[in-house]
């Protein structure tokens, strides 16, 4: 996609996705710098802000063990790069973990339900998973004709996609609602079988 | 005092100083014109007073100083005070406003004994690296030696503004004690206080009318947050202007509240993100006169708001009331179906500033459609090229822009193409910032470094002042940019060059360069030397993670008795290295400072 030296593939991935914070701001953003100080400092940062990003950055590393995409390359933090003020990366940080402890809802529709439901897509670890929580959740509904049935998202362009297609990460990363697909269409539109 | 002092750089009493000459330099009580010396050398004026001057020169002093009173601009004063010892004691005695770009170029005792009579103080601290967590905590900067000193000096004292300094508590409470005049704190980027603090400012200063806290580190711990806004007095009080978004606790809402209704001049009111927007629409009723406006969230807490969702419609009259809005700020957590209500401000709009909100293209546009008389425009790129299409269709004067004087733009990847794009549309640019976010970046089109693009600039915006520049770049930027950019005063350069050839070509060629920030850059002592004969009239270089050594280093310090030089850095070093991690090197009258802390070492 572009012609950068080494960080390609992880940067052109990072540069579609669509996430709150700063584009080009790693996640967490305040990893502990390298040791630039001395005896009388422990970090770089002002000790109470560096202990609360510590904390935070803390908190997230459970759920984002799975979901670490392009923090997995091995380009080296740098300190203070990209120059933006630690005042609003902090304003950043407080949106996202915000929204990271709130969850990754999205409502779940489904052809001929009379309501719909929310699920948190970060409490599943993979397709198979959330496939088996749909089934249940919405095995009520399911009339006589069989269950044959289609799940489909829609992207943060608008598009309806198929579950399934991309790796887990970048599906929960894009997708703003599901959409299960019953009866004659689903059928029609499953190429191989999930 | 605007919060991005980007005007003024030089220091009020240092001049052009000639290294060539030496310990001439230092001429004590010397001629201050009388000599016939060569036009390329100018003495500066010391501040002694040796005799009295004869009646008719107090007269004319008298005279002069009435004149003087309505010289406004410092450099325009500064070069008064050149012309003799007379004009300089006139001078001296009617400068109201003292501005020092660098807190350590000269020592309190200094300034304060020959300004006697000011009014107000601007005062300037950290290096700007340190925004970026460049500059260990503890280096210095702090505020308590000129508030002490001031305290005793300026007893009529009206005006602070402060950048980058460690303001304690215990500095903020001397402030508020010491000077019955005092109106206006501003304090930008600042660190070392928090709420009680300003609870002894809120008190104590009774003819407050300025409190803008802009970008500080408000540390409070739990515990011990005070209610400020409730220190305020209970009468009326002359704020004309509030912001406080930077301070993390949230306040006594029904304090606030009644602050701002018993505050009749208030024109600007910022708010933190622990205003909900149901509590903004009661201020907004209480204050319907106000001209700046900062929303705090801008969504609905329920803690804040109760059981009840505030009305799109509610809020929007407020909006409709608040008919001198002209800048709007804010905007933390913008819940997207309340920015609506923001319609009937937009045509009045000067200034929006949604660079805290994710804002979609579909959102922004109804927005910006109806800015029309937007001037300055602060957005995330979550709105996208179809967001920004809008900006430049509505907005004649932020657009395309022949009339555009300040970008700052931050991005993934770039092209020469656009940049130069950019430098044909806008000559009147006076400040270009890019930052492409990807270290080394060349032009994603043509795999070029991206050297035209920023010569483009340098050389079509001939009234640059205030030059960032990003990606790969090699030497060659260096050359265009010593080769046009001759107004430049202000240097930012990360990540870029190839050889020392590239800061000898800024040194030489950038003659009114006064401020040069460096990092990870491949430059070395070579270039470093190559700045002597120009050191002296910078305010500062900084240099972090280049190739300088402590040799190097050494001897610019040698060659220059009037520079002070800190180099400090990463002491797991080898001890046997040579190498300098960090050089912050800066011109004093006052030699070494005495609050050194112990990274710091001054060659």
């Amino acid at each position: 996609m572009d012609g950068g030296v080494g960080y390609v593939d992880v940067d052109a991935l990072k540069a579609t996705e669509l996430r709150l914070g700063l584009p080009g701001s790693d996640e967490p953003s305040e990893k502990p710098p390298p040791p630039t100080t001395t005896t009388t400092t422990t970090t770089a940062a002002r000790p109470s802000k560096r202990s609360l990003d510590e904390d935070r950055a803390a908190r997230r590393e459970p759920s984002e063990g799975g979901r670490a995409t392009s923090t997995r390359a091995t380009k080296a933090q740098v300190v203070g790069w990209p120059p933006i003020r630690s005042y609003r990366k902090n304003s950043f940080q407080a949106m996202k973990t915000e929204a990271e402890v709130a969850g990754l809802y999205v409502k779940v529709s489904m052809d001929g339900a009379p309501y719909l439901r929310k699920i948190d897509l970060e409490v599943y670890k993979g397709y198979k998973e959330l496939r088996e929580a749909l089934k249940d959740m919405f095995k009520c509904f399911e009339g006589c004709k069989g269950s044959e049935y289609a799940i489909t998202y829609e992207d943060k362009d608008g598009d309806l996609m198929l579950v399934g297609d991309v790796p887990w990460e970048m599906f929960t990363s894009s997708c703003k609602k599901l959409r299960i697909i019953r009866g004659a269409e689903a059928i029609r539109g499953l190429g191989s079988s999930q | 005092m605007t919060e991005d002092c980007d005007g003024e750089e030089q220091d009020e009493e240092t001049r052009r100083w000639s290294p060539g000459q030496g310990s001439s330099s230092s001429s004590r009580g010397g001629g201050s014109g009388a000599s016939a010396s060569s036009p390329l050398k100018t003495r500066c004026v010391r501040g002694r007073v040796d005799q009295p001057p004869p009646f008719s020169g107090l007269v004319l002093e008298n005279v002069l100083e009435n004149v003087l009173q309505f010289l406004a601009c410092r450099r325009d004063r500064n070069a008064a005070s050149l012309v003799c010892r007379s004009w300089y004691r006139a001078e001296a005695r009617t400068r109201l406003e003292l501005f020092i770009g660098n807190c350590y170029a000269v020592s309190p005792a200094r300034a304060l004994g020959r300004f006697r009579c000011a009014r107000a103080l601007v005062l300037k601290g950290r290096p700007r690296f340190a925004d970026f967590n460049l500059v260990p905590v503890g280096w210095g900067a702090r505020f308590s030696p000129w508030v002490a000193s001031m305290a005793v000096a300026y007893p009529w004292l009206e005006r602070v503004c402060l950048k980058r300094m460690t303001v304690t508590d215990a500095d903020l409470a001397l402030l508020a004690r010491s000077f019955s005049s005092f109106r206006d704190l501003t304090l930008i980027c600042c660190d070392g206080f928090g709420t009680p603090g300003l609870a002894a400012v809120a008190e104590l200063c009774r003819n407050l009318r300025v409190l803008d806290l802009i970008e500080n580190d408000v540390e409070d711990e739990d515990e011990e947050v005070v209610d400020w806004i409730s220190r305020f007095p209970e009468t009326a009080t002359c704020l004309e202007s509030l912001s406080f978004e930077c301070v993390n606790c949230p306040v006594n809402f029904a304090a606030l509240e009644a602050l701002v209704a018993r505050s009749p001049s208030l024109r600007r009111l910022r708010v933190n993100q622990h205003v909900s927007v149901g509590q903004l629409r009661c201020l907004m009723v209480r204050a319907p006169q106000l001209t700046h406006l900062g929303t705090g969230s801008f969504e609905t807490v329920p803690a804040a708001d109760g059981a009840a969702e505030l009305d799109v419609a509610e809020l929007e009259s407020a909006f409709v009331a608040s008919k001198s809005l002209v800048c709007l700020s804010g905007f933390r957590m913008v819940a997207p179906e309340y920015l609506p209500a923001i319609y009937p401000v937009c045509a009045g709009l000067v200034s929006l500033n949604l660079s805290y909100a994710t804002t979609t293209a579909e959102q922004l546009k109804p927005v910006i459609l109806q800015c029309h008389n937007l001037r300055t425009f602060w957005v995330l790129d979550t709105v996208g090229d179809e967001g920004l299409r809008a900006v430049a269709k509505t907005c004649k004067h932020l657009q395309g822009c022949q009339r555009l004087r300040s970008i700052l733009y931050f991005c993934q990847r770039m092209t020469n193409a656009a940049v130069v794009t950019m430098s044909k549309n806008c000559q009147d640019l006076v400040v270009f910032r890019l930052c492409i976010m990807g270290r080394h970046r060349p032009d994603h089109i043509t795999g070029e470094p991206m050297d035209e693009g920023f010569g483009a600039i340098v050389m079509n915006c001939k009234k640059l002042t205030r030059l960032a520049v990003s990606g790969l770049l090699t030497d060659k930027v260096f050359e265009y940019i010593a080769k046009y950019g001759k107004l430049v005063r202000t240097l930012s350069v990360a990540f870029a060059g190839n050889s020392d050839l590239s800061l000898r070509y800024v040194l030489e060629g950038c003659h009114k360069l006064q401020k040069l920030e460096i990092r990870d850059s491949p430059f070395g002592d070579a270039g470093l030397l190559s700045g002597i004969h120009h050191y002296y009239n910078m305010r500062f270089l900084w240099m972090n993670s280049c190739k300088l050594s402590l040799r190097g280093c050494k001897e610019v310090a040698q060659r220059l008795p009037r520079l002070v030089v800190e180099v400090f850095g990463d002491q797991n070093k080898d001890l046997d290295s040579d190498a300098v991690e960090k050089l912050y090197l800066y011109r004093s009258l006052v030699g070494p400072r005495d609050d050194v802390p112990s990274f710091v070492k001054i060659l």
